[in-house]
Formats: structure tokens, sequence, C-alpha cells
């Protein structure tokens, strides 16, 4: 009968489907992790130095550090929190869902960054961007929501400094996390924005924007800091001592962080 | 191509067939032939998904099934988990987000079958079962079968709901359109242009095949 065929082909199709979803077992195994967008590219590098000495595999959870701080206390599996700021680790910590004190691995920077082509100069005092809003022609400046990501207060904190604050804030365009706030940025969907130096170090943006160091004096430390969550396995652990060891610090290095001495 | 998540939204897709096909049959067949007090408000509830936010929706699955309070808290205590952050969250908001896609084309299909049709089966001594599995499911046919590849297809599709309730864990809860769009974020717009291009693909098939489907089922009946 034709509803047979039908019911054939609909097992031989569910046979095909679980043998494709087979691989997924394997990933589900390794620990979860979450770690602020800024560090991405630096932790992706990272992670695989952490296979390739231990072969152990980690699962990474990338967002802004508010966010996933509230995706903590709201019940998600992380193990392991890397956050671009020291609030709110030290929070988690208040509220009992660590293990431990958390730790500063890293200082971060911020950059003035815009796509290649444009003619923008970019200084230290932001002083051609204070042009374009005085002549009516800025139209988009980029940053990470300073309401949950540590790069976008520390953003707010430097165009405060400078006096810029109120005539930037009709032209900002807000990323989910700092991350997209610099594809924003690098596209020319923005002109220009501030965002970490470790994102505009990675090697896709970095032949397609410009970018200029921002004095760390114009904004509060940008400290990152890391903790151990509550139901952390023996691979995050591990993973968490292989942060604070020579070959993470020399790549974490490499993308703009200033590491303590060991 | 991420294929790990392009399993999962495959995988997550299909569970929520699996209960969405009984459910939607269930309200299907019921809202089509019966007459109730207070049908409208059951109708404009299980329609509720169609215009609703998906944060609000989102935000109430994680109040409820927050573990620091509630239900959230029970289950926790009770089976060491609770419905946020990993794959068993996703399938709750998945099947409530599409229960409009599974009932109004079945509740449409059922309704399109003629009453004299199933009084007679009846008259003949079929069993309510009977009528059903030999008379309506067949002739509803079309209408379930476009119901659940409109289900397969959005379930595919759906970002901030998965984004909010399942935050985004590789090979738990990224979902493929999640994983466009942390890849657009890593700056890895190959990756992120070769998804797109499939899920758009898979798109514009998945609605030619209902069309087609819907355009033979009433050739039929004409």
């Amino acid at each position: 009968m034709k509803q047979h065929s039908v019911l054939n082909r609909l097992k031989a199709g569910i046979v095909a489907l679980i043998l494709m979803l087979s691989p997924l077992a394997t990933a589900a195994n390794s620990p979860i992790i979450a770690a602020a967008s800024s560090v991405k590219f630096a932790l992706q590098e990272i992670a695989e130095a952490f296979y390739h000495d231990t072969g152990n595999r980690i699962r990474i959870s990338y967002s802004s550090s508010g966010n996933l701080t509230r995706q903590i206390q709201q019940g998600a599996p992380f193990e392991l929190l890397l956050s671009a700021n020291a609030g709110y680790t030290e929070q988690l910590y208040q509220q009992n869902k660590t293990l431990g004190q958390s730790i500063t691995y890293a200082l971060g920077r911020l950059v003035l960054i815009t796509e290649k082509n444009t003619s923008l100069t970019l200084d230290k005092q932001l002083s051609a961007i204070k042009i374009l809003t005085e002549t009516g022609n800025l139209k988009r400046f980029a940053i990470a929501n300073p309401l949950h990501a540590p790069y976008g207060v520390a953003a707010q904190e430097v165009l405060q400094q400078l006096g810029l604050w109120e005539s930037i804030k009709p032209h900002l365009v807000v990323g989910e996390n700092v991350a997209q706030a610099a594809q924003f940025a690098s596209s020319g969907a923005a002109q220009v924005g501030l965002v970490s130096y470790s994102i505009a170090l990675a090697p896709a943006l970095q032949n397609r924007t410009r970018t200029l160091l921002i004095p760390a004096s114009l904004h509060r430390p940008l400290q990152q800091t890391m903790v151990l969550l509550h139901n952390a396995g023996e691979t995050s652990k591990l993973f968490f001592i292989y942060l604070q060891q020579h070959k993470a610090r020399a790549i974490l290095a490499r993308y703009g962080y200033s590491v303590p001495e060991e | 191509m991420d294929w790990q998540a392009l399993g999962l939204s495959v995988k997550l897709s299909l569970v929520t067939l699996f209960f969405l096909l009984p459910i939607g049959i269930f309200f299907g067949r019921w809202l089509a032939y019966r007459q109730f007090l207070g049908k409208s408000i059951l109708q404009t509830l299980l329609a509720l998904p169609l215009v609703l936010p998906p944060t609000v929706l989102g935000y109430y699955l994680l109040v409820i099934f927050s573990p620091n309070q509630g239900l959230g808290l029970w289950l926790n205590k009770t089976f060491g988990t609770t419905f946020v952050f990993n794959f068993e969250g996703l399938v709750i908001a998945s099947i409530i987000f599409n229960l409009p896609f599974a009932i109004q084309p079945m509740q449409r299909a059922f309704s399109s079958i003629p009453r004299d049709i199933r009084e007679a089966a009846a008259c003949c001594g079929m069993s309510p079962a009977h009528v059903l599995w030999k008379i309506e499911l067949p002739l509803a046919w079309p209408g379930i079968i476009s119901a659940m590849v409109m289900c397969f297809a959005h379930t595919l599709g759906e970002f901030g709901i998965v984004l909010i309730v399942g935050g985004n864990i590789p090979a738990e809860t990224q979902t493929i359109a999640i994983s466009i769009y942390d890849r657009m974020q890593a700056f890895d717009n190959q990756s992120a242009s070769i998804m797109s291009l499939s899920l758009l693909l898979f798109s514009m098939l998945t609605i030619s095949f209902t069309y087609w489907l819907s355009e033979r089922s009433q050739k039929k009946h004409v």
C-alpha cells in the first residue's frame, strides 16, 4: 500500500538521521565554559594549545560578561567564567556560586577602530571625531552595550572623560557584546567604534581596519578575571591552571593583554 | 559549514515534530469538529506564539524554569535538572513556539472533510478510532504533512527564543541559526555565508513544497 512505502521511507530517514547525529554525543561530554566575547580569539588559540598538550577538549560559550553572569545565576551549566571585569566574578563569589575566589589573569585595553579605507584621523583625544559631531557628519559610533558589557562601560568612561559622551550618545550603535561592536565598525556600518584591543588584533580584522590604542588612564582598569563555578570538573580545573601558565600567557600577550608577573 | 550545529538543529526539529504531531492532530481535530465553551479563548491562546515576541516567551520560560524559584527549583531538586540552557529546554520552547504552525493547518485539513463522510463511516459501524485511521487521516494527510514541514523549517530558523532559553552552548543549544550569528561575530564571513545560503535554499524548498502539496490536494477535491 502507498502509506506503507511512506512509512518505510520515514524509517530509513530516521535511521540515517540518527547516524548523522551520533557525533554530537562525543562533543557533548566536554565541559562548557563561559567567556567574554573580547577574549574569543585568544581563547580559541589557548583551547587548541590545551587540547594539543592535554588531549582535553572544552566547549566555549561567548557573550558579554554581564549576560553570561545572568545565565549562570539562572542555572546555566558553565564550569568556568572568564569575565572582562572584576565585578561579575566577585558578584558570583558573593552569591556562593563559585569554587573559591576569582583571579585576575590579564589587563585589557581599548582601541579606537575604523574601517581601513576611511579618511578619518585617529587620535588619542578623539579630536577628529569631535569635529565630525560639530559639523553634523558623525553618523554611527559603535560601542558594546554598557549595561552588561565591560568594554562598553570603559568606552562610555572614555567618552565621558573626553567630554564627548553627550554629543556622541545620539549616534551610538550598541553591540550586544564587544565582538558585535567591532563587527559594526569594521564593516563600515558604523564609521568608528571603541572596542577591545584583543578583538582588533584578530587576524580576520587586522587587514581590514585601522586602530589606535586608547590611554589606559582614560578608563578604570579593565581587569580580566576568571573564576571556577561550583560544578567545575577536573578538566575545567586543569584549564583554569593552564590559563595561568606560560603558554597561555604568551598567547594573551600576543592579543594585546598585559599579563601579571608569574 | 558547522555540521554539529546543523545536526543539532535537525535533531531539535525532529524531536519537536515527534511531540507536535499527536498534539496537532488532537487539537486540530478537536477545534475542527467541536463547539464548546471557551473555544475562542483556547484558539487565541494556541495562536498566541504567532504574534508573541520570542523575547516574551523566552522571558517567561526563564522565569518559570529558573532553578532559583518555584517550579524550576522543584524540578532541580527532584530531578537534578530543569529546562533552561539545555537541549530539553529548547524542545519545550520549540513545541510552544510551533503550536500554531502545527495546529492551524491540521485544523483546516480536518474541517474540510465533509461531515457526511464521517457520519456515513460511523453508520457503517466503524469505530471512532477506525474512522480516524481509515477516513480522516488519509483525507487530512496533505494538511498534516504541510504542518509538519512548516514546523520543521520554523524550528531550524528559530533564533531569539533559542538564544534566550538555550544560551549559546556548542553541541547542546548552539543550533544552525545561532551558529551563523556566532560565526558573524567571529568575523568568519565565509562560514556565515555558506550556512545562510543553505538555510535560504532550504526555506525556499520548504515553502514551495507546501504550496505544491496544497495545490495538489485542492485539485483532487475539485
